[in-house]
């Protein structure tokens, strides 16, 4: 079966894509000091690793390495409200990005199943 | 344990230990600077054993294929053997040809090497002394100009700087190892606006940049921001306004933090850049160098601003750091 993320055009999309959420993820008041790693190109490339996991794409992300990459964030104090909002950007940056409703809905499923390994519950 | 052969002798790296840490831990001379994987003069080449990905972020893939790695961030998993060499295959002998201050601390120093060295204005080099000390420097001149032309800032109690300044003499060699980094002017789209902004020496790339961008016919605004404390720390005031009095696509705005006035603006360089920037930036693209902190939080402006990442283009300076102590515990 085609994934997502072939039908939405690949890593030339996904590389497109990066740039508009991570964008939206740090001027977003409510989440961005979750983002404040001065680091930008390692910390976008976590972003398009992230993208192509919830799309189904060749991604090396297992709900272990979610656990772990956000165990840090979590002690900070991240929580549900702050997973609703990344996932909000990332339902828009799709949706300004022409992405058919359908896969936006597949995709949003594939992050939501990623809640409780980012939560670390 | 992970082992590495250097010169004929294996040297046992402690778990988690860098190439480079192991190295000079043990006495063996490897030249160094930022130990963050940014300078590359550290570089090295592994002629057995594997070394990681992350010990190849950042080079060249011509270099990559012929085994190179970055001693600095090449930690071998338990139980690797790896034998190295240093790179001296990469470097060119040179010879200082001409010193000439431009400020208060800032001076060039001019190279002439024995081979031409390919590169692009912008980019930049590691020079290592003859006892092995290496440190980076960028380009401000262009390859048709034959020296190398580097401006360096004299930093309290600098090893290099403070050995340029003080006691290099005419005629003595260097060694010039690279070019390496990104951050160059490309031909094509002629018109596109161009933002060049960086503080104190990080004015150098920029300055080979820009005359770069001149001379290939650039016709799109370009916009140089150069940044320091006071007008003290400016440079090269008198050749910039020349250049831009006659190419009227080049706007120059020098700007300090304090004691500004006449031509020279005052106020926080970030917040000037981001006054020339149009509600959206589309086909613009950004050279930032110099201070890392200045460059860090300009280029998370810029991108916020709606640069895209691949539009920017970005070294910082990093400055040297010495070796940490020796691994706690270790015996
Ligand atoms: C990619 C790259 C390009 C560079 N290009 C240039 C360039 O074009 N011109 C230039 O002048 N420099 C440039 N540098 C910095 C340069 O490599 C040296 O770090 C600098 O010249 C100081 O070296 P030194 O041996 O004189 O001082 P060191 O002996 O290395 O340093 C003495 C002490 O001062 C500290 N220190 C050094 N520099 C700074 C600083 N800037 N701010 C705060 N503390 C500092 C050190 O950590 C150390 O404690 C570049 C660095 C990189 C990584
Ligand atoms: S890259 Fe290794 S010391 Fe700078």
């Amino acid at each position: 079966m085609t994934s997502v993320y072939e039908k939405i055009g690949g890593e030339p999309a996904m590389a497109a894509a990066v740039d508009v959420f991570y964008r939206k993820v740090l001027a977003d008041e409510r989440i961005s000091h979750f983002f404040e790693d001065v680091d930008m190109e390692r910390q976008a490339a976590k972003q398009k690793a992230f993208l192509t996991m919830v799309t189904g794409g060749p991604a090396n992300y297992s709900g272990k390495d979610m656990r772990a990459g956000h165990k840090h964030l979590v002690d900070r104090g991240l929580n549900g409200t702050h997973f609703d909002a990344v996932a909000g950007h990332l339902k828009e940056t799709l949706e300004e990005l022409g992405v058919p409703t359908d896969l936006v809905g597949q995709v949003m499923a594939v992050a939501e199943g990623a809640r409780a390994d980012v939560l670390n519950r | 344990m992970a082992k590495v052969r250097h010169e004929s002798e294996w040297y046992p790296l402690e778990p988690g230990e860098t190439v480079l840490d192991g190295l000079l831990r043990q006495g063996v001379r490897v030249p160094h600077g930022c130990r963050a994987g940014a300078c590359q003069s550290c570089l090295m080449r592994a002629t057995s054993g594997a070394v990681p990905e992350a010990a190849q972020v950042g080079l060249k893939d011509t270099l990559r294929a012929r085994g190179y790695f970055l001693a600095c961030t090449c930690r071998p998993q338990e139980g690797t053997a790896l034998e190295v060499a240093g790179a001296s295959e990469l470097r060119v002998p040179a010879r200082v040809v001409e010193l000439e201050s431009f400020s208060e601390d800032v001076f060039a120093v001019r190279l002439e090497v024995e081979t031409p060295l390919d590169y692009r204005a912008g980019q930049y080099v590691t020079v290592v002394r003859a006892d092995g000390l290496a440190r980076s420097y960028s380009l401000a001149s262009l390859p048709r100009e034959g020296r190398l032309e580097l401006h360096v800032r004299l930093v309290p109690g600098g090893a290099m700087s403070g050995w340029f300044a003080r006691e290099v003499r005419h005629g003595d060699r260097v060694d010039v190892q690279g070019p390496a980094g990104d951050c160059f002017y490309v031909p094509g789209q002629p018109e596109a606006p161009l933002l060049l902004a960086g503080t104190g020496t990080g004015l150098a790339p920029l300055y080979g940049i820009l005359r770069d961008a001149l001379e290939s016919g650039h016709t799109g605004p370009i916009h140089l921001f150069h940044g320091a404390r006071e007008p003290a720390g400016l440079y090269l005031v008198d050749a910039l306004r020349a250049l831009a009095a006659r190419h009227p696509n080049l706007h120059y705005r020098p700007v300090v933090l304090a004691g500004g006035g006449g031509e020279v603006e005052e106020g926080a360089l970030e917040a000037k850049v981001l006054t020339c920037l149009p509600k959206r930036p589309v086909g613009w693209r950004a050279f930032l160098c110099g201070n890392p902190e200045a460059v860090l939080s300009l280029r998370k402006k810029l991108f916020l601003a709606g640069f895209s990442l691949k539009d920017i283009h970005a070294d910082a300076f990093l400055p040297s750091v010495p070796r940490a102590g020796p691994v706690a515990g270790a015996a």
